[in-house]
């Protein structure tokens, strides 16, 4: 069934004098090029080397390429950390509708109120979802949101004349949370977890000091558990004179159910491409809003719209940055294609279809967390949030089968693998989120995968995917002799 | 309840094999008294007909470029996209799958990116693409921190003034902790003079940041430029417009060190600005320096071809603040966008787009520059965007041309940054972009507009802004 032709690389397919796109004749009268730009700033031989290749050429390479994904359309694809829930396609529609997806970000502002609107009134739902009223919608993903808070926090200290200078967060934080303090300037302190893989209070406690700048804190944590001392945890980032900040990549367990606000954050970022259902892209694109104190909201970056009243009592929207705003983290407003799925998300749900999201997103996990308790246990807590980290631990002593092993056989049976070995502190991690938009029927049979791999034989295992396109690509070779773009003579002759 | 699919039934029976009595039980970890009491303070649910009325009535109230003629630009561009791109993009295959770290499971988005990266080294003449950054602004920024990694040089950023004020400001906002002196020098003649540039080079200095053609239109010299920078042992970074690249030479024939871009020409429509596409390249020698993701090519146990995640060692998942950017999630889906665009329009269709895009730009700003009121700001070339100084504040001009069914500008008098540059004049400035999309008779149509109500009076009349 696979068309392997069609999915050579379109260098490959290309041919001389082919092209699919055409354009109408110039119907300006033309003057010469050489009186518009100067032949020194022009190319002299025949320019970019682009392929060329036909409209059904493009069409059936792409087509056939996107077979070899697998995507939430067509797989269960329980990720950990990522959030990988259905995606509507109505917001799809209603994101490329004319007057929303053709507005060039210079527009006069009155003719951008109903877009300037709807992202108030994200800005608004946001912060009312976080418990920190004052929303900055521009970062571009939830690094770029970490980063914005980062800088906001250090130019709050700053205002004080505080110098502080040490961003804390525990051993299990994502990547992001310590390379975005680098890039703010911060020098970055690293904590171990308590052996029941929540914060260490002591060890906390013993690194906070008046050089504490900000605390950074997954809650729930990439471990799939609730800080249930988040409170403390707060009260003495506090008491040190420190900002606590909640890395929101884990917000589809507790939207609804409890605030960041509430519960000690002083400052947020959403990943809106994870919990309100953003496409992932492939990759991206994401958005990153961040959600601050009041207090902090002067610092944030913007533009960020406001709401007024004109004398005539006709609500208007405008764009306006912060009095002190730390200034902007990228051009143009956001990545607004993605915010307004997010709406159309948090619109079609509603306070109660927001709660209930969370609340059936932890029952999901909880339940196949009891499915594969027999083979892989989950070292810490009784109960998870919406994803948790088991261990293949055992499997790996007693039958030589690697987390990687499970990972890479899951995909002959049609199921995306979980993350692994991630976060470190679980010996051969899977971390599994299956989200609320799973039925039981799809759980039952994923952890009947699970059951009938954990039985096989492991050099059979070590071989694994059988069934995918390719399998168990040479990550060696590609790093020690780099392709990273496609060239005539690129040794394939010798493959 | 929308998006929820497990029934009465199956809740209790989930709970049976748990073992549990209620949801409740599992947010037990959640202290009793931070669980919210009450529903949050958010407009109800709506049904899915609901929602579609709902937005169609806040789109129905904006002027996008179905409504009125585009000739808009600053860096976003009214190119037209062939539907090819939309029906790819919209594969659900392609835009719901995630970051490829499962090769086998995700050969289509890797090839995709493997291809991008290439496109873009063929149309930049630069050796290496990195797979997507944000936007074209911290594309900048992280094309800075390479150089000073690469220099060994902190302290000094020099920086022409006809860049877009809105990447200045993002490398500002980057910079802001770091204790890097960012100059600028003003450029009011609408390009750089290289002997101006030359002098404020010194041995401190890490990079030169151009952009190409610039803010104003204008097409800078840059060879001479990257040359000046070259001759002070700092790089040369050129952030530049894809589409000029039909037609002007190469960043790297220019001697460019790291070229960047906004990607939005490639493809992607202007929806208010993002998401949109980071291009990030640089020569082969700086490769383990860059930011965000590489797809590299190799070979499975099989010998057969394919593509994987490389030099991962590089990023913040494995290096955390050691790594060359914080950057996770990238712009994958605008990438896939690009290349199609780029597998379409083709050597030819890129040529043909280049030289529509100068044709037409030059016709309108001849016309133009011929009413009265109206003249072009800066005399130097340019490509497909143009300085257009008026009599009177630039914004009633806008003004006019929106009444008449036409989108200009922006003013350049919105960007501070740009005054040095521009002087008393900033009020008075403002951009007309031409794309191929524009013809004849809209540009006529345009100058009819204004040339009627120039010999109505001397000075532009406010119109008023429309309800």
């Amino acid at each position: 069934m696979r068309n392997t032709l069609a999915t050579e690389l379109i260098f490959e397919l290309s041919q001389s004098g082919r092209r699919a796109a055409c354009y109408p004749d110039c119907d300006v009268p033309q003057q010469p090029i050489d009186d518009l730009i100067p032949a020194a700033y022009r190319f002299q031989d025949d320019g970019p080397g682009l392929p060329e290749l036909t409209e059904p050429d493009v069409i059936r390479h792409f087509l056939n390429l996107s077979t070899l994904n697998m995507s939430v359309d067509t797989h269960f694809y329980p990720l950990g950390s990522c959030t990988m829930k259905y995606n509507p396609k109505r917001h799809e529609r209603l994101a490329g509708l004319p007057g929303l997806v053709d507005l060039h970000p210079y527009q006069r502002t009155c003719d951008q109120q109903g877009m300037l609107r709807l992202l108030h009134d994200m800005q608004d739902m946001l912060g009312e979802i976080a418990g920190l009223p004052a929303v900055s919608l521009q970062p571009a993903a939830g690094a770029q949101g970490e980063l914005a808070a980062l800088l906001v926090a250090s130019a709050w200290f700053r205002s004080r004349n505080e110098t502080r200078t040490r961003v804390i967060f525990p051993c299990s934080a994502h990547g992001t949370n310590p390379a975005s303090a680098a890039i703010a300037g911060f020098q970055c302190v690293q904590l171990n977890n308590s052996p029941g893989g929540l914060v260490d209070l002591d060890e906390l406690t013993a690194q906070l000091d008046n050089s504490t700048a900000v605390f950074m804190i997954t809650n729930p944590n990439t471990l799939g558990l609730f800080e249930t001392q988040i409170e403390e945890i707060a009260k003495r980032v506090h008491d040190a004179g420190g900002l606590v900040y909640i890395d929101g990549a884990n917000m589809n367990a507790i939207m609804g159910v409890t605030r960041p606000g509430d519960f000690g954050g002083d400052m947020m970022h959403f990943n809106v491409h994870k919990t309100f259902t953003g496409p992932h892209g492939g990759g991206g694109p994401g958005a990153g809003p961040i959600a601050v104190r009041e207090d902090l909201a002067k610092f944030l970056p913007g533009p960020i719209v406001s709401r007024t009243t004109d004398d005539n009592g006709y609500t208007r929207f405008e764009l306006e940055t912060p009095a002190n705003s730390i200034g902007r983290v990228r051009s143009h407003f956001g990545n607004v294609g993605i915010l307004l799925r997010g709406y159309c998300y948090l619109r079609t749900l509603g306070p109660d279809g927001i709660r209930q999201a969370a609340r059936h997103a932890v029952l999901n996990a909880n339940y196949l967390k009891s499915l594969l308790a027999d083979i892989l246990p989950v070292p810490n807590g009784e109960y998870c949030m919406h994803e948790f980290v088991a261990s293949a631990a055992n499997l790996k002593d007693n039958r030589d089968i690697s987390a990687l092993d499970i990972a890479k056989r899951l995909l002959d049976f049609g199921f995306h693998a979980p993350t692994i070995y991630f976060p470190l502190v679980v010996p051969e991690a899977m971390m599994i989120e299956p989200t609320e938009t799973e039925s039981k029927l799809t759980l039952d049979a994923f952890a009947e995968a699970l059951h009938k791999i954990a039985d096989e034989d492991p050099e059979f295992l070590h071989q694994a995917p059988y069934e995918t396109p390719v399998s168990r690509p040479d990550d060696v070779k590609a790093a020690r002799q780099p392709i990273l773009s496609w060239s005539t003579d690129d040794g394939r002759d010798s493959l | 309840m929308a998006y929820l699919f497990n029934t009465p039934d199956d809740i209790q029976s989930m709970l049976e094999t748990i073992g549990a009595d209620s949801i409740e039980t599992f947010f037990e970890q959640v202290p009793r008294h931070l669980q919210l009491d009450q529903p949050l303070d958010l407009p109800p649910g709506l049904s899915e007909p609901e929602l579609e009325a709902h937005l169609r009535q806040l789109a129905a109230v904006n002027h996008g470029t179905s409504s009125r003629v585009c000739l808009m630009g600053a860096g976003v561009y009214d190119h037209f996209i062939p539907a090819a791109v939309d029906e790819i993009a919209s594969r659900g295959e392609f835009y719901t799958a995630y970051t490829p770290y499962q090769a086998e499971a995700s050969q289509g988005s890797l090839q995709a990116f493997f291809e991008f990266q290439t496109l873009i080294c063929q149309l930049t003449g630069m050796d290496v693409s990195n797979a997507s950054l944000y936007e074209g602004g911290t594309a900048l920024s992280e094309a800075v921190f390479m150089a000073m990694r690469i220099t060994g040089r902190h302290n000094r950023v020099l920086v022409l003034g006809s860049l877009h004020p809105e990447y200045q400001q993002v490398l500002e906002t980057y910079l802001r902790n770091f204790d890097c002196q960012l100059d600028v020098i003003a450029t009011p003649d609408g390009v750089a003079d290289v002997d101006i540039v030359s002098q404020a080079l010194d041995s401190e200095t890490c990079c030169l940041v151009i952009q190409q053609p610039n803010v104003f239109g204008a097409i800078e010299n840059l060879e001479s430029l990257c040359q000046a920078a070259h001759e002070v042992g700092a790089l040369a970074i050129t952030s530049f417009d894809p589409i000029s690249l039909g037609l002007l030479k190469s960043p790297a024939a220019c001697g460019t060190d790291i070229a960047v871009a906004e990607g939005q020409s490639l493809g992607i429509p202007a929806q208010y600005g993002g998401p949109y596409l980071g291009i990030l390249t640089c020569r082969q020698k700086h490769v383990r320096q860059m930011p965000g993701r590489l797809i590299g090519q190799t070979v499975d146990r099989n010998g057969r071809r394919c593509f994987v995640l490389n030099l991962q060692a590089r990023e913040q998942h494995i290096r955390r603040e050691k790594a060359t950017s914080n950057i996770c999630t990238n712009q994958g889906l605008l990438a896939v966008r690009a290349t199609i665009y780029l597998a379409l329009l083709g050597r030819q269709g890129l040529l043909d787009v280049a030289q529509l895009c100068c044709q037409k730009a030059h016709y309108a700003a001849d016309r133009l520059g011929e009413l009265p009121g109206l003249e072009l700001m800066f005399q130097q070339p340019f490509f497909k965007e143009f300085t257009l100084k008026c009599q009177g504040d630039a914004t009633e001009w806008i003004d006019r041309a929106a009444a008449a069914g036409f989108d200009l500008g922006p003013d350049l008098a919105r960007f501070p940054r740009l005054r040095e540059s521009l002087g008393d004049d900033a009020d008075q400035t403002l951009l007309v972009a031409v794309t191929e999309q524009r013809t004849r008779e809209e540009i006529d149509r345009l100058v009819q507009s204004f040339a009627s109500v120039s010999t109505h009076s001397d000075t532009p009349q406010s119109l008023g802004k429309p309800a």
